[in-house]
């Protein structure tokens, strides 16, 4: 019997979306949409205990964290344009542009992973710290930051809690936007970023151990890049995209709540 | 990606195509005056329910600068930006209507 060729409209086949887009991008939104109430009630969080304990609440945060934390916020801003003309350079289909664009992005992503790391540091060395994380050696603490963890432990618990998970969602950005620009050629110079920063934090910081989340990603990412590997696309630039400028997003809500809130405003 | 997929991602590119670079760097260039200004309102020195209220409102704004700019919100279709704003929006709400009244109660009550 000879065999027939059944044609397939397609077309026919797919209701046209409701979103007038592609499914990755909604999926990426809708990742998004979830994440925001994520945040949402972390920051929540913050608030209530803020206002729950009226004037009780300290206000810690001196000059030179205002304005690491502007710093900070320049560099996401910053970023979030890189991440644009990355969008532009994919859909002009010019490689290389997308490319140093995509490392750009990252470079202010790593930026502000660093001074925040900073800052969390010189927090924890002064005093501000939770119980889980280790005693700083040699460190007697600032008395006025003792007092904050001693008299309103939901400052510091709250504080590093939603400042943390901001932190971990810029780290596995970064991670993302190098597996879109350099795909398998960035597992390697993952892994050696893992283990500087290993062993270049002292046993004390909570840096030490959190560096393992770059040996995890390393591994998810490894995994994906050898199982599905490819050339990314416009469209996957573009999703990366979306992710990117959810993190500046979030960071916009919390550098006024949790920094410019509880800044030490000295008496004039 | 099947052929409806890249077919419609490349409609989608061929949009992005046409918008400038110029815009990028006015919403940039806004966004950091923004910012400017909640760090100089900070130290205004002036009662804290007011400057939240003028944080947040600034905060918006650059949130809604980067949705509808950076994040491209500006140039979807009708379905797209209503369904996935009133959505966050409307599950924000219900957060606030459980939460708060609660904390500005133990505030009432003199919690120490």
């Amino acid at each position: 019997m000879a065999e027939a060729t059944v044609p397939h409209d397609t077309s026919a086949a797919y209701e046209p979306s409701l979103f007038g887009t592609y499914s990755k991008k909604i999926g990426m939104w809708l990742f998004l949409l979830s994440d925001s109430l994520t945040f949402g009630a972390l920051l929540y969080a913050y608030s209530y205990g803020r206002i729950s304990l009226g004037s009780s609440w300290q206000t810690p945060f001196h000059s030179e964290s205002i304005v690491n934390a502007t710093i900070m916020t320049a560099f996401l801003l910053t970023s979030s344009l890189t991440m644009v003309f990355a969008v532009r350079a994919s859909v002009h289909r010019d490689a290389k542009m997308q490319t140093l664009w995509l490392l750009a992005t990252m470079t202010c992503g790593a930026g502000f992973v660093v001074l925040h790391g900073r800052e969390w540091s010189n927090l924890i060395a002064q005093g501000l710290t939770l119980p889980m994380f280790p005693a700083v050696p040699g460190h007697a603490g600032n008395p006025e930051f003792l007092g904050v963890v001693k008299s309103v432990p939901q400052f510091p618990a709250t504080f590093f809690t939603l400042t943390g998970m901001h932190m971990l969602h810029v780290t596995l950005g970064v991670v993302y936007l190098g597996v879109v620009a350099l795909r398998r050629k960035f597992i390697p110079v993952l892994l050696v970023l893992w283990l500087a920063a290993w062993l270049i934090t002292p046993s004390y910081s909570p840096f030490h151990y959190g560096a393992h989340v770059l040996l995890l990603a390393a591994i998810v990412s490894g995994v994906i890049v050898w199982l599905k590997p490819k050339v990314y696309d416009s469209s996957d630039v573009e999703v990366a995209g979306l992710y990117w400028h959810f993190v500046d997003l979030v960071w916009m809500f919390i550098f006024p709540l949790v920094y410019l809130m509880s800044a030490r405003i000295l008496p004039t | 990606m099947d052929a409806i997929q890249i077919a419609i991602a490349e409609r989608v590119a061929e949009e992005h195509r046409h918008h400038g670079k110029a815009q990028f760097f006015w919403v940039w260039g806004a966004l950091l005056v923004l910012t400017a200004i909640e760090v100089y309102l900070t130290y205004q020195n002036m009662p804290a329910i007011r400057m939240l209220t003028y944080l947040m409102g600034l905060s918006l704004i650059k949130a809604a600068l980067i949705i509808g700019f950076f994040m491209h919100l500006r140039y979807e279709i009708s379905p797209m930006k209503w369904l996935t704003m009133s959505s966050v929006v409307g599950c924000l709400i219900l957060m606030t209507i459980f939460f708060f009244p609660d904390a500005f109660r133990i505030l009432s009550l003199g919690a120490k």
